[in-house]
């Protein structure tokens, strides 16, 4: 093919073949011994840790860290899987910049954290490159639980379930367990097959089965999981996305950024991934600056987020936001779309920019228009396809909605959605229903 | 700026920064390459009695202990005196002192315990032109097992003996090097005067293992298997150092005895502290070696503006200047109380001083809801623990009590200077007349 950046509409292979390698690398690339040793030293190992505090999994991360300092990196994964099972993942995706990194009090002394994230990953990928699984089965309670979703919170649940000796099936809707870590993040934030790496790793426990393309309610109806097991927990996901609502969104070349990053993610070669050669990403949150980037480096020529409110607003760090930027994003703050614009296909989307007032967000009547082969939008999910059984509170299931029926992850209240939160919703969940189990026998 | 000439002795050198008879010192090319460093004055590399030389491990030589970053805190080290011919190292001497005349350079000695074996080797260096000797009574491993070094220097007998020898049959400034494997430093700094010595220098190394091979059950540095107590040194031994130097600066048998200051000496603060303790002048090995010669030039520059800070215009006005206050304990004020205070604006809130506080002091520090910190005055006993912990210097700081203010903690106001010596406490106590 000869495409370039410069060739107009929605088409693959905008690159020369060596840019997609380089462009999808490791976009923080591993520590090696020496730099996580001098990483290490720098950490106070503080009383009552700020970072471990602001750790959704509470991983103890002074303790971790001594223990890399002092060239036993397997404990220190020891110490950071027994709080999450995910820590490979979480150490690559989590945004550390407003968790663990946010408060360390090197952050506060000097400007620059003690790298907690990058810490995190050196002594997590140690171990499992080993193929070490540090976790054994307690003996067979003769429980069963039902595990709705491979996500995040589900195979922390699942993983947790199976430790304490429970016998856990897990169904996934899709082909591949992981959920977001699978289809919903940036290539370049989990290279070399690390999401289905870290299941396969995570499944070494035993005693869980994974069942895959089983859909709830189409497949599996909650309450034959009810009867058929001792307990269910369903980690489902935010599955449905949020609408633009406006004129033109019905255009070929508008689509959910989420299945756009989900395509590239499953994609062999990334030079087949057609992309815009001007593309407009409207949502202020990761997945509006993953689909951005990507885009970029798929080869888009130019690539904006309009985001409607203001930049203290975004979902996405701050640290996102340059990663972005860094990349040749450009951001535009406080404006929404009006009309997508074309004849036949996306054309141009047409913006107003808004202003904060009592009432809200209103429009003004500026408006301006961006050329735009291709719109994606991200301006969040939604919980869809849960059981008419659970009462929807806020968009969300209930943690703990009725007897022998537990909740976690994105579709459940609360915490962020965050894949350290999944996990570590998944885990509590599994506790509370192993407490529940254990008081039955 | 301030000028850091020195006299030690009659020994003149433009600064009082020298290298130590050590690795740095034993060949004319690293002499050469120190004193284009800029530094004073070299003690050459311990030379031996005429004859087969001393023959050293060929496995390493160092072993190290290392702080946060891996910076090097103490060295340790198994390498004898020089193992070079004693006619190639005299004659190095002579050509390096030729080309250097401004700089000081002192020739460690070291040969078997008879008159004879001293009378000898000093008629042998005689016409290098070096400026004096340093006697190595310390060295603590290899030589010692061979009667010399620190198995000289252990004995106090045996220094003033071999310092006499030194003394007769040499008119060359005799500075005995002490060794700090002893129990009471000021005996053999006694021993020394006694003996006519000009100047000691101090301290050697200290026996040492820097380690433990886990996987090979071996003392480190590790030598096929095996090892032996090395000899330590670097900023970890410093405060040994300082101790020892005090003693003797304020020891009255050895008042007044020049002392060259070994022991640690990193930066021009390290060397300030040494001579301010009643060093004239310093010696250096392990920081030279591990950043290179080049350090002399911020001792240099740090000293020469502290002096200028301080309106010091020669050595001599710093050199023993903290003697006076170096007592002994006895003698402490205890009624002198002081509480910490913790900068709220300067906390990074790590809770390092609440935790070593809780856990292992005084339960004097209380974590408040929204992780500030703060002293209880009632509890505080001025142990200044959590200053030593808090990773931010000025942070926390200790603020003296004035007189008469009522300690929360004792419920006593703050009175006058009394020591245990007046203690009611002290069944020994006497009235404060």
């Amino acid at each position: 093919m000869s495409n370039s950046q410069l060739t107009p509409g929605i088409v693959p292979a905008r690159l020369p073949a060596r840019l997609y390698a380089e462009n999808f690398s490791d976009h923080q690339p591993p520590l090696g011994p020496h730099e996580a040793r001098v990483a290490a030293d720098r950490c106070y190992f503080c009383f009552d840790a700020p970072c471990m505090t602001a750790c959704p999994t509470s991983i103890d991360i002074p303790l971790f860290i001594r223990q890399i300092a002092t060239g036993t990196p397997d404990a220190a994964a020891r110490t950071i899987l027994s709080q999450n099972i995910l820590g490979g993942m979480c150490a690559r995706v989590c945004p550390t910049e407003t968790l663990c990194e946010e408060v360390c009090v090197r952050e506060t002394a000097e400007g620059k954290p003690v790298e907690i994230g990058r810490l995190q990953r050196f002594a997590a990928d140690g171990l499992m490159a080993q193929g070490i699984h540090p976790f054994t089965r307690a003996a067979s309670t003769g429980k069963r639980v039902a595990v709705v979703g491979a996500g995040p919170a589900g195979l922390a649940c699942a993983h947790r379930l199976a430790m304490k000796g429970h016998e856990v099936m897990v169904f996934e809707r899709r082909p591949k367990s992981g959920g977001l870590n699978e289809y919903g993040i940036a290539a370049y934030k989990a290279t070399n097959g690390f999401a289905q790496r870290e299941v396969e790793w995570l499944l070494k426990i035993g005693g869980i089965t994974v069942k895959n393309g089983v859909m709830l309610g189409r497949d599996v109806a909650l309450g034959d999981l009810m009867t058929d097991y001792d307990a269910v927990f369903l980690g489902i996901g935010l599955a449905g996305v949020n609408a633009l609502r406006v004129e033109g969104e019905d255009l070929p070349g508008v689509r959910d950024a989420i299945d756009f990053i989900s395509d590239l993610r499953q994609a062999t070669d990334l030079s087949t991934v057609p992309v815009g050669r001007e593309v407009v990403v409207i949502g202020g949150g990761m997945t509006a600056v993953d689909a951005a980037v990507q885009s970029k480096l798929l080869g888009a020529e130019v690539v904006s987020i309009v985001y409607r409110r203001g930049r203290e607003k975004m979902s996405a760090s701050g640290y996102e936001q340059e990663h972005a930027t860094r990349n040749g994003v450009c951001i535009i703050h406080g404006a929404a779309p009006v009309r997508v614009i074309g004849e036949g296909r996306t054309e141009a989307v047409e913006f107003a920019y808004t202003e904060e007032g009592p009432q809200g967000l209103t429009l003004s009547v500026e408006r301006f228009t961006l050329k735009a082969d291709q719109v994606f939008k991200a301006i969040g999910q939604t919980l869809a396809g849960a059981p008419q059984a659970i009462a929807v509170e806020a968009g969300k299931l209930p943690r703990h909605p009725m007897p022998k029926l537990w909740c976690g992850g994105d579709c459940a209240l609360g915490g962020e959605d965050l894949t350290v939160t999944a996990v570590a919703e998944g885990r509590d969940a599994a506790e509370e229903i192993h407490a529940a189990l254990s008081a039955a026998l | 700026m301030a000028n850091l000439a020195t006299n030690f002795i009659g020994i003149k050198s433009p600064n009082p920064f020298w290298l130590a008879s050590a690795p740095p010192t034993d060949k004319e090319v690293n002499v050469r390459r120190a004193y284009e460093a800029g530094w004073g004055g070299v003690v050459w590399k311990t030379l031996g009695s005429e004859g087969p030389p001393v023959v050293n491990v060929s496995g390493p030589r160092y072993g190290a202990i290392w702080g946060a970053d891996r910076r090097l805190l103490g060295l340790n080290n198994i390498e004898l005196i020089t193992d070079r011919p004693l006619e190639v190292n005299l004659r190095e001497i002579k050509q390096v002192k030729r080309d250097w005349p401004d700089r000081a350079l002192i020739i460690s000695l070291m040969v078997p315990c008879d008159e004879e074996s001293w009378c000898d080797i000093l008629s042998r260096i005689e016409d290098t032109g070096a400026d004096g000797v340093e006697l190595n009574f310390g060295c603590p491993h290899g030589m010692a097992e061979r009667g010399m070094g620190s198995a000289v220097g252990q004995v106090p007998e045996y220094i003033e003996m071999v310092t006499r020898w030194v003394k007769k049959h040499s008119r060359m400034p005799c500075i005995v090097k002490l060794t700090p494997n002893i129990t009471d430093v000021r005996k053999p700094a006694e021993a020394a005067r006694r003996g006519g010595a000009d100047a000691v220098s101090l301290i050697n190394t200290i026996n040492s293992i820097t380690g433990v091979d886990l996987d090979d059950f071996a003392p480190q540095p590790t030598i096929d298997g095996k090892g032996t107590h090395g000899g330590y040194c670097g900023p970890a031994v410093k405060p040994i150092a300082l101790n020892m130097v005090a003693e003797i600066a304020r020891h009255p048998e050895t008042q007044g005895l020049p002392i060259s200051g070994i022991g640690g000496v990193t930066t021009w603060r390290d060397a300030a502290e040494f001579m301010a303790l009643g060093a004239g002048n310093v010696q250096v090995c392990t920081a030279a070696m591990t950043y290179g010669f080049r350090v002399v030039q911020e001792m240099i520059s740090g000293l020469s503006d502290y002096m200028d800070r301080k309106g010091f215009t020669s050595t001599t006005d710093l050199v023993g200047r903290a003697v006076p206050n170096v007592t002994d304990w006895q003698y402490l004020n205890l009624n002198y109380v002081t509480k910490a205070q913790i900068s709220e604006a300067d906390c990074i809130k790590c809770g390092r001083c609440y935790i070593a506080c809780e856990d292992t002091s005084h339960q004097a520090i209380e974590m408040l809801p929204d992780r500030s910190f703060k002293v209880k005055d009632e509890e505080c006993v001025a142990c200044n623990l959590c200053v030593n912990v808090c990773p931010v210097e000025n942070c926390i700081t200790m603020v003296r009590m004035p007189k008469g203010q009522v300690d929360p903690r004792t419920g006593r106001p703050v009175g006058d200077y009394a020591n245990w010596v007046m203690h009611p406490n002290n069944p020994m106590a006497r009235a404060a007349e």
